[in-house]
């Protein structure tokens, strides 16, 4: 029964712990898309399709995409010689660590009145995940909307070639 | 039936993998896959909740996640563009090196 | 005994799995599913290759292959045989992990697309309530593994043919997203066999297919440009045209791992094809109601290979289009054109039935279509030709 969740769990911080300790980056790349995979899979495993499908659709197949190309598009094959860790990894492990410290001990503090399992699935179905989004969250899409647009644009104009200033 | 408490868990872990990761990495495209593990950690806690929440016919947890998503991955574009701009003018994306103001 | 022809694969898969205790019977029968799937569909594929090279060499005036049996019908035996014992090398500096991983997660991805494709009345592998959204997710991660193919690879050209590759394929990838938006609109669920159960009803004999309603029909064109730059084939096949580029992101693969990149791009363009049908032409129905006496799995097969038909036809038939050609034709053109055709099945659906709304709504799509064609036209500047060196 949960032997799936554990092993869907090991799998995604495999690939998670794969993405932020590998030398190369694009196999970072592709740790990371591991990882996105696995949480997939975890959506689909706490019965939210549209979400787990969703992530899929946006994680694997664009936001991936975009690291590798920018990855090779900054050289980032090429191994660095000064190593792949910054000069202050160790007060950066520490934090990292201690932030996971406060969360599982606020975790397992109240790890006794979360509920335990066997909670009645919900069904939901896209059309009602589709008239929440027109009826209820109606403000949040216009401005996703928006913002989406305002990014696409943004991102062509940052990146664009600068044009020649010599005449 | 997993207890919550194991989603929990797992979300935090991966944050913490994730932070680590943006503080420790040169390269400042790891610092953004860092950003992005510690998103989907945040959604993996959405949608435990939403499961195992009181009234997960209200959407409330899926909808926040579903716009989490959309807005990653705006950012991820965005921040990308950056950081190719920033390859393009100092031929470098080692953040140790990109430590002064004065272009 | 038209009803029991019909269902014949159902009743069968029921007989069969019968013998087995009660408890294990719900997973046999999805095991022997996903076994007829993964035997038949690369049975076709085999049958696909030969069908193709004969109908090129038909177009370019010569006979395909006819030495291997009768009409060259065992050549796909032949060519299997080949691939299978061909010597697998692999590059010294090629990256060993991600090479052979490429085509592995090319074929999986694929094959996962048929589990939602109802391929006759009942006959769907798992009836998902968003089996539309599954299809497209699985095809996104193809182009993951087009990308850890090229670069693996440590070959120039692999690396330039993988990244026009992505390149096309995310761009086409929202057009062909938005055609079938219409369709679910229209439909109101984004369950394919929802959508196959709407189109298939008929009114004085003709049937309800979205193909023959105006946005359909505009739809439906969209939906097969932005399928064949989906599965990089010809005319959209610059990323693998061998006068281009060698062969593309799978120059470096050679015996079975380039024999597995072959099978994906079949099997892509069979998924793609039977989406395409199921969303467009009315999947298992038949055409005419007298003719609902054939089984519904034969029509749904036979209009899967017409548009195959219709892919190598193209083949055989267009130029290859550009890089920049094609990425603008993308962008300024088939993009637009689905945003309104999107407007226009609103606006069917809202004008109610009668005339009106086959008159405006295909005033509309004639109309967009040749402002928008025209105004492309005029882009070109043919003025005096300017040099630019390379520094």
């Amino acid at each position: 029964m949960s032997i799936a969740f554990y092993l869907i769990a090991a799998l995604t911080l495999a690939g998670g712990l794969a993405a932020v300790l590998l030398k190369n980056t694009v196999h970072c790349a592709l740790a990371l898309t591991v990882a996105f995979a696995g949480l997939a899979l975890l959506f689909l495993e706490l019965d939210a399709q549209f979400a787990g499908f969703a992530q899929i659709l946006v994680y694997i197949g664009a936001v991936a995409i975009l690291v590798v190309f920018a990855i090779l598009l900054t050289r980032g094959s090429e191994t660095p010689k000064d190593g792949v860790y910054s000069r202050n990894w160790l007060a950066g492990l520490f934090i990292a660590a201690a932030v996971f410290a406060v969360l599982g001990w606020a975790v397992l503090q109240s790890a006794g009145g979360l509920p335990q399992g066997a909670v009645a699935a919900p069904t939901v179905t896209v059309l009602q995940i589709g008239n929440a989004l027109v009826s209820r969250y109606v403000l949040p899409l216009e401005i996703v909307a928006l913002l989406l647009t305002a990014a696409m644009i943004g991102a062509v104009i940052v990146a664009m070639h600068e044009k020649e200033r010599q005449k | 039936m997993t207890p919550l408490a194991h989603y929990l868990l797992v979300a935090a872990l991966l944050f913490s993998i994730g932070l680590a990761g943006a503080l420790t990495r040169r390269n400042a495209i790891l610092v953004l896959i860092g950003i992005e593990l510690m998103l989907n950690a945040a959604n993996l806690n959405l949608i435990a909740f939403w499961r195992y929440g009181p009234h997960p016919e209200a959407l409330t947890g899926m909808m926040f996640a579903i716009f989490s998503i959309a807005v990653a991955a705006a950012e991820a574009a965005v921040g990308l563009g950056l950081v190719i701009q920033i390859h393009r003018h100092a031929h470098t994306t080692d953040l140790d090196a990109m430590n002064r103001m004065k272009g | 005994m038209t009803g029991t022809m019909d269902q014949i694969f159902v009743l069968l898969q029921h007989w069969l799995t019968g013998f087995l205790p009660a408890a294990w019977q719900g997973p046999a029968r999805v095991v022997l599913s996903v076994a007829v799937i993964v035997g038949l569909f690369p049975a076709l594929f085999a049958l696909t290759t030969v069908f193709e090279r004969k109908g090129l060499g038909r177009i370019q005036n010569r006979i395909g292959p006819n030495r291997t049996g009768w009409l060259g019908i065992l050549q796909p035996v032949a060519d299997g045989i080949k691939s299978l014992t061909k010597e697998d090398i692999v590059p010294l500096s090629a990256d060993g992990a991600v090479h052979f991983l490429a085509p592995v997660v090319l074929v999986v991805a694929v094959f996962m697309g048929f589990a939602v494709l109802p391929m006759g009345r009942k006959m769907v592998l798992v009836e998902m309530d968003a089996g539309l959204l599954f299809f497209f997710a699985m095809g996104a991660s193809t182009e993951l593994s087009v990308f850890m193919a090229g670069w693996s690879s440590r070959n120039k050209y692999s690396l330039l043919g993988a990244m026009r590759a992505v390149a096309q394929m995310i761009s086409y990838e929202v057009p062909l997203l938005m055609s079938s938006v219409a369709v679910v609109m229209i439909t109101g669920s984004l369950s394919l066999t929802r959508i196959v159960e709407a189109q298939d009803q008929y009114t004085w004999g003709f049937p309800h297919w979205y193909i023959f309603t105006p946005w359909g029909f505009a739809g439906f064109v969209m939906y097969a440009i932005a399928a064949t730059a989906e599965t990089n084939r010809s005319p959209f096949d610059l990323p693998e045209g061998e006068s281009e580029l060698v062969a593309g992101y799978h120059t470096e693969y050679s015996g079975f791992k380039f024999a597995l990149f072959f099978l994906g791009e079949y099997l892509a363009m069979f998924s793609i094809s039977g989406l395409g049908t199921t969303l467009f032409l009315g999947g298992w129905s038949a055409p005419f109601s007298w003719l609902g006496w054939i089984p519904s799995w034969i029509w749904f097969f036979s209009k899967l290979m017409l548009s195959i038909f219709v892919f190598i036809w193209l083949r055989g038939t267009l130029p290859r289009l550009r890089q920049d050609q094609l990425m603008n034709f993308a962008w300024k053109f088939v993009l637009p054109m689905t945003l309104l055709n999107l407007m226009v099945a609103a606006l069917w659906r809202f004008l109610g039935e009668g005339w009106e709304r086959w008159v405006i709504c295909s005033a509309i799509l004639v109309l967009a279509y040749v402002a928008m064609g025209r105004a492309g036209m005029h882009r070109e500047h043919f003025g005096p030709r300017r040099y630019r060196y390379a520094e």
